[in-house]
């Protein structure tokens, strides 16, 4: 059993002790522990299932590696599934809980005993429940759902906030370890603006437990040096819990800091993204210690050679009474050699080698521990805890000559370089054969957009894994003392010559459960390349992305191909280097700043008004003002009414306004609009009609020329920063000579639509400029004053009444509003919402942009040829029009529809045509563009295109009811309301 | 004695012999001289159209040519959904014909790609929205697919997890289809590529196309890194890199090249049964049988040929996803990645023959392609045999000079 030893754990304060929860346990740990270490502190080995056979798992490794420990912590609105324990430290009320697992993770139904697994291989899924077809969504996928999945899904909405930051640095390093500090110090020396990062809580890396001498002090001490030097500098930042997570297009740095994971009761945000800019990228990410394969690797008690002695330094845990160390590189015998030191047992050293003659090994023998070479593990024992190993030659199929009984194995592979952020964006990898490792080739570096290299790679993580050569490549040549390594062997299964039967127990990928076998299997099935293979098992596909299985699995896919390693090839990096979270990414954009709602001046009138909102684009507009007892409908035909018998007001604010001004503006205009601007008169209204390259109608609205060389352009609510940036794009990439400037007005001003037969008569009850008819007749504007406000009007109208559009800067728009409310109290005035603007244009037969155009539409379509000025050379849209496609006379054209007994039409209904086309599908004449109840007539409209249909007026059609029937309804004029427009030149 | 054919039965059997027994999905080949029809790109696609021409029409002689590894491109990148709810009817039928495929593709092809009819939702979150998605209703109601409009408590009803007020967008309700779903991206095109290798045809991977050669207007010989292959009908289906080997060609085809990324999130247990796509805030998102929760959005808005993507496209996404399910802000992302996609002008694919005699294209599924797998390389291999096919007769790219366009985004539809 693991256990805390009485004294030593240098980030351990044992004067401050913690209690935390596992399971419901109470347990305890110190300051300074990881979730971890302090459960391993408790005896707690068995720390979750694995994903696929349920098996139980203890703790591989002590950092961010680890495939196993994971755990949800927290509660409720904090809490959170799938957190490596590893990287959780420990904090007094930590609330943890073991994952997939049922009843508990002592016994959990779902283990699928060894007996088993042989019938689930890689891939078993492909092969079986294939019948009956309805059992897979029926039976199979639901119990595959409920089996995987790991952690439980969080219950409530998140409690915490997040934030990102946005740094500009010439230097940003990744990681804290001896090779960072020391590219710190250079370049801070040489008084670089440097950011320095590290993931874990600590500096010094691996070197503060490994524990060399450097420049004639410990690594400790040098370490603090280091730090003490860099917190003078003001030039250097330094951020420890910050992970750097992925490396972008043009060096853009992405890091994730846990501001507060670590002490939950800090105010502020729990995370925080930091998006990096630097002239320079160092990685300085040190390397991941690899596993070996043997059979029973994956018994609670089997954890890395470097994690045990983390542990055993780092937080004084000792993994076991008995701890067998297995390897095949000296670096594991540091591991042996701290056990001895801290008095506890090291029965056997399992060497694969043949010769074993280190500095290293040669100390273990010293101390008096058994150093067998050329040997391997065969198979360990036990199940939910190592009671033991068999051992055997490694060049032999898995004879066992040897039991030794041992609770912990510590076992090495060698190592390898973190290259993930030197990949992710294209940075490529050489196979150094002497190390069998896979490190940066500096020669084909990730690139800019210039060709620049965007980052380099310093220390371990470039393949010195020697402490003086990591320094010496981080920019620092310093004297260290440390003893010399002999080669490691590149031994990557043991024994050599395992049959299947062990094979089928060597896990490559503990929680994914991906076996020797599997990967063999793959091999033997085809899946030949690195990805079939990966895909296939799932390999390196779990929540740790491989990081200790990838180069495992590789070498033996290599090896069951019989293909050298660097010719099989790496699957891709992917960011994030380990997951972040969401509410991260999120930041701070979230609720009333996801997507802020524009406001117009009068939005608190409305909203204190009884409005009913739609959003609109990024605003939101009154659907109705619901009065009372009110509903939609009710308050819809009451607006309607109103507009109709007296007058209403109208919030128009959100429609766009952009002013197109210079001496090139005109010749401008002309090509942007079907019509031809250019001829409005100074004073003069036009409504015009936008068209992009392929023809289609996009935007429409009233065009305003304000002076001799400027304009102003309405467009729709959605369409006005669409319209500016059109403009723009037009000015910018194809006109450029010309001289035009365009501006978004449309915040400028507050627009009221003053429309009803009572319009002019509120308006001069206000007082101020002249609104007669001959004064501003009908599409014309006018500056002026009006009620003490400085306004301009137009005599514009969608509604089909007498209309007045009034804009006033925006500040005074609250003004405006009161002022019409009051000027029009004796006529009942009414403000009407978006709703009853939309069934006054249809009565009127006005088209919207967005209900009868929908991006296929052209202005022929609806009859808006008269917008199109004919002579003109080009527009925007012209030549498109001119397509044989855009000429047939069968496309659909508007028409008005009335339904059987004045019915309202179904919104999107089809209009049906006899027989079916050559796919089996009924064909169509036309389709429902917009219906209302209409209270003006006091029964349905509708608008429609129809092919040929303006020759069909009085014809009866079919119109789809959506449930398989049809209705019948009569072709119409579109225009029902005022035909000879006498009341909107009123 | 090898075991071919997979079973339950198969498994237990093999299992029994450590799985020494298994056959190679597909036979390592290498070129012969001459074929009478080429395919290029091993994807789904491709191999979709090569598994068609020689189960429908029995042209066998037939190679798959594959730059990398086969599925390696867009087929093994995307969220897997699978729908037919379309607007208009050339796309409803394309799609509808590759659904109806997918739900017998696993017993067909011997081969479970887990196609789970689990039900797809498109939110409607503005009143525009509602109106198009009625419209599409409508539409697929005589179309021949079965769709419905649902309400808002529907929408809660079948996810429990999604936040229905908003406060931003509030869900208004939702186009639903029943039978649409999700199915094992890998598994389609492993499956397809070990019924091309059983019928005979050569699946040949790590075999660049450098050139093609033409003779009086008429395809001849495809230039490769293993050399010159003879060919009596050549088929392009190389999404993303479409324009490329149009080029080779000697053609130009109206495409751009955009990266598109997804994500995924750590598994967790079952919580949302059913894919949901939210296009008002640009997301979507669904479960993945190992519990990730798999997500995709839009576009990158620069034309690129590297398969990753900006992280600024992946913050809007995750942004928009959290606003519509708050309890994935604490979930974490696993692993992002990108892949290239072909964009036509009205993003509808192109099927088509080509300047070429002989040559034809399959290309431009836009950010959609995986759905369409089964349906489109059944209309290609149509094309390809028959020069006519009723499915892909309306994707011809002569539509882009007639101005006949195929749109399906409806992307100038703005509210007043």
């Amino acid at each position: 059993m693991s256990a805390r030893l009485p004294t030593g754990g240098r980030l351990l304060d044992r004067s401050q002790p913690l209690d935390f929860t596992f399971d419901g346990k109470r347990l305890h740990g110190y300051a300074g522990d990881t979730l971890a270490s302090a459960l391993l502190g408790q005896g707690q080995m068995l720390l979750g299932r694995s994903f696929k056979y349920h098996q139980p798992r203890g703790l591989v490794a002590s950092g961010a590696e680890e495939p196993n420990a994971l755990v949800g912590l927290g509660e409720g609105a904090f809490f959170e599934p799938n957190q490596r324990a590893t990287a959780a430290e420990l904090h007094a009320g930590l609330t943890a809980t073991s994952q997939n697992h049922w009843p508990s993770l002592e016994h959990d139904v779902g283990a699928v005993n060894s007996a088993l697994t042989r019938f689930l291989p890689a891939g078993f899924y492909y092969k079986t429940f294939l019948w009956p077809r309805s059992f897979w969504k029926h039976v199979y996928e639901p119990f595959i759902r409920q089996s995987a999945g790991l952690g439980k899904p969080p219950q409530e909405a998140d409690g915490s906030t997040y934030e990102h930051f946005h740094v500009h640095v010439d230097l940003v390093i990744v990681g804290g370890g001896i090779s960072g500090l020391a590219a710190a110090l250079t370049a801070g020396r040489e008084g670089r603006e440097v950011l320095l990062i590290e993931q874990t809580a600590h500096w010094g890396g691996r070197a503060v437990v490994d524990a060399p001498q450097i420049d004639g002090q410990s690594a400790e001490d040098w370490v603090k040096s280091a730090l003490q030097e860099l917190e003078t500098m003001a030039n250097v930042r330094m951020r420890t819990r910050t992970m750097a997570s992925g490396l972008y297009d043009h060096g853009y740095l992405m890091a994730y800091e846990r501001v507060s994971d670590h002490a939950p009761a800090t105010p502020g945000p729990r995370h925080r993204l930091w998006r990096i800019r630097a002239e320079e990228t160092r990685l300085a990410t040190g390397a991941l210690e690899r596993p070996l394969s043997f059979a029973g690797n994956d018994v609670p008690g089997v954890m890395l050679a470097s994690a045990v002695r983390d542990y055993l330094v780092n937080w004084a845990i000792s993994p076991g009474d008995r701890t067998v160390v297995v390897t095949n590189n000296d670096d594991a015998y540091r591991t042996a050699l701290a056990l001895y030191r801290a008095g506890l047992a090291v029965p056997v050293i399992v060497d694969a080698r043949p010769q074993v003659t280190g500095a290293l090994p040669q100390a273990a023998r010293d101390a008096g521990i058994r150093v067998e070479p050329g040997r391997a593990i065969v198979k360990v024992d036990g199940k939910k805890r190592v009671t033991g190993v068999e051992i055997g030659l490694q060049l032999g199929e898995g004879g066992a000559m040897e039991h030794i009984a041992c609770d912990a194995v510590a076992m090495s592979g060698g190592w390898s370089p973190a290259v993930h952020l030197w990949s992710h964006c294209g940075g490529k990898l050489t196979w150094d054969e002497a190390q069998a490792l896979f490190r940066p080739d500096a020669s084909r570096p990730p690139r800019g957009d210039k060709g620049q290299p965007i980052a380099s790679v310093t220390g371990t993580a470039n393949g010195h894994l020697g402490t003086a050569a990591a320094l010496a490549d981080a920019g620092l040549e310093l004297d260290v003392s440390e003893p010399a390594e002999e080669p490691m062997a590149p031994v990557w299964i043991m024994p050599q010559g395992a049959g299947p039967a062990l094979k089928r127990k060597m896990f490559l990928d503990y929680q994914n459960d991906v076996k020797v076998s599997d990967v063999e299997l793959a091999a033997r099935e085809g899946y030949e390349s690195v990805e079939h293979a990966k895909r296939y098992t799932t390999l390196g596909m779990a929540t740790d992305q491989g990081k200790l299985s990838n180069i495992n699995g590789l070498a033996v896919l290599s090896g069951a191909l019989n293909a050298a390693i660097p010719a099989t090839g790496t699957t891709t990096f992917r960011p994030p280097y380990t997951p972040i979270s969401m509410g991260s990414i999120a930041g701070a954009a979230r609720g009333p700043l996801f997507q802020p709602v524009r406001r117009t001046p009068i939005h608190g009138w409305h909203e204190a008004n009884g409005a009913t909102w739609e959003p609109v684009g990024q605003w939101r507009r009154p659907y109705a003002y619901l009065k009372g007892a009110e509903d939609r409908h009710t308050a819809v035909t009451r607006e309607v009414q109103a507009v109709r018998n007296s007058v209403g007001l109208l919030d128009a604010s959100t429609l766009g306004k952009i002013v197109v001004k210079g001496p090139d503006a005109g010749r401008f205009l002309d090509m942007i609009y079907t019509g031809r601007p250019s001829s409005i008169a100074v004073g003069k209204c036009r409504y015009g009609l936008i068209c992009n390259e392929n023809g289609f109608l996009v935007d429409d609205g009233v065009v305003a020329r304000l002076a001799e060389d400027t304009w102003l352009c309405h467009t729709t609510t959605g369409g006005a920063e669409h319209i500016h940036a059109h403009m723009e794009d037009w000015l910018q990439c194809e006109w450029w000579d010309w001289q035009v400037y365009t501006a978004n007005v449309t915040e400028e001003w507050a627009q009221v639509a003053v429309a009803g037969p009572k319009a002019r008569a509120v308006l001069e009850s206000l007082g101020g400029m002249d609104v007669s008819k001959a004064a501003l007749p009908f599409m014309t504007w006018a500056e002026g004053e009006l009620g003490g406000l400085p306004a301009r009007v137009f005599r514009i109208s969608f509604s089909g009444e007498l209309s007045y559009e009034i804009a006033v800067p925006a500040d005074r728009g609250m003004e405006l509003w009161e002022a019409l409310l009051q000027a029009g109290a004796a006529h009942g005035v009414t403000p009407y919402g978006t709703e009853a603007m939309h069934v006054l244009r249809a009565e009127k037969g006005f088209i919207m942009i967005g209900e009868e155009t929908d991006g296929t539409i052209i202005p022929q379509d609806l009859n808006l040829g008269w917008a199109i000025a004919k002579k003109k050379e080009d527009y925007l849209g012209k030549r498109a029009q001119e397509r044989p496609h855009m000429a047939d006379p069968k496309r659909w054209k508007l028409v008005g529809l009335e339904a059987d007994g004045g019915a309202v039409l179904p919104e999107g209904a089809y209009i049906m045509a006899p027989g079916e086309n050559a796919n089996g599908q009924r064909h169509t004449q036309g389709r429902v563009t917009s219906t209302y109840y209409s209270p003006t007539f006091g029964r349905g409209i509708a608008m429609a295109l129809l092919i040929h249909g303006p020759d069909r007026m009085g014809e009866m059609v079919e119109v789809t009811d959506g449930q398989g029937g049809a209705i019948t309804a009569r072709v119409c004029d579109p225009v029902l309301y005022d035909r000879e427009g006498e009341r909107l030149d009123g | 004695m090898s075991t071919r054919r997979y079973s339950a039965f198969a498994l237990a059997r093999e299992a029994l012999r450590d799985h020494l027994g298994w056959q190679r999905a597909w036979a390592k080949a290498s070129p012969k001289p001459r074929y009478d029809v080429i395919i290029v790109g091993a994807g789904g696609h491709g191999l979709a159209t090569a598994y068609y021409l020689g189960k429908n029409f029995g042209i066998r002689n037939v190679a798959v040519l594959e730059k990398g590894w086969l599925g390696g491109g867009n087929t093994g990148r995307n969220t897997t959904i699978i729908r037919s709810n379309y607007l208009q009817d050339p796309s409803a039928a394309i799609y509808e014909k590759s659904r109806a495929l997918y739900e017998t593709l696993s017993q067909e092809l011997n081969y479970n790609v887990m196609f789970s009819p689990r039900g797809v939702m498109m939110l409607a979150q503005t009143e525009h929205e509602v109106r198009g998605y009625k419209r599409t209703a409508h539409a697929n109601s005589i179309q021949g697919v079965t769709t419905e409009f649902i309400s808002p408590e529907r929408v809660k009803e079948l996810v429990p997890i999604i936040e229905l007020k908003g406060p931003r967008y509030p869900v208004l309700g939702a186009l639903w289809q029943a039978r649409g779903g999700t199915a094992r991206h890998d598994a389609v095109a492993w499956g397809y590529a070990r019924a091309c290798s059983d019928m005979g045809m050569d699946i040949i991977q790590n075999c660049e196309v450098t050139g093609i050669r033409s003779e009086g207007g008429q395809v001849t010989v495809v230039e490769t890194s293993k050399g010159e292959i003879g060919c009596g009908k050549l088929g392009l289906v190389v999404a993303g890199h479409s324009g490329v080997l149009a080029q080779k060609a000697g053609f130009r085809l109206p495409i751009e090249s955009l990266a598109l990324q997804a994500l995924v999130s750590e598994p967790i247990k079952p919580c949302m049964d059913v894919v949901v796509m939210a296009n008002t805030v640009h997301g979507y998102m669904s479960q993945s049988d190992k519990g990730e929760m798999v997500i995709g959005g839009g576009t990158d808005a620069f034309n690129n040929y590297t398969q990753r993507g900006s992280f600024h496209h992946i913050e809007e996404t995750v942004r928009a996803l959290v606003e519509t399910f708050p309890m994935i802000s604490r979930l974490k992302m696993l692993r992002q990645w990108g892949g290239i996609v072909d964009m036509t002008g009205d993003r509808s694919p192109i099927i088509s023959k080509t300047p070429v005699d002989g040559i034809f294209v399959n290309c431009g599924w836009g950010t959609g392609g995986f759905k369409a797998i089964p349906g489109s390389g059944w209309a290609m291999a149509e094309l390809m045999a028959k020069g006519h096919s009723p499915l892909s007769a309306a994707f011809g790219m002569e539509r882009f000079r007639e101005g006949r366009f195929i749109d399906e985004s409806v992307a100038a539809g703005v509210a007043h």
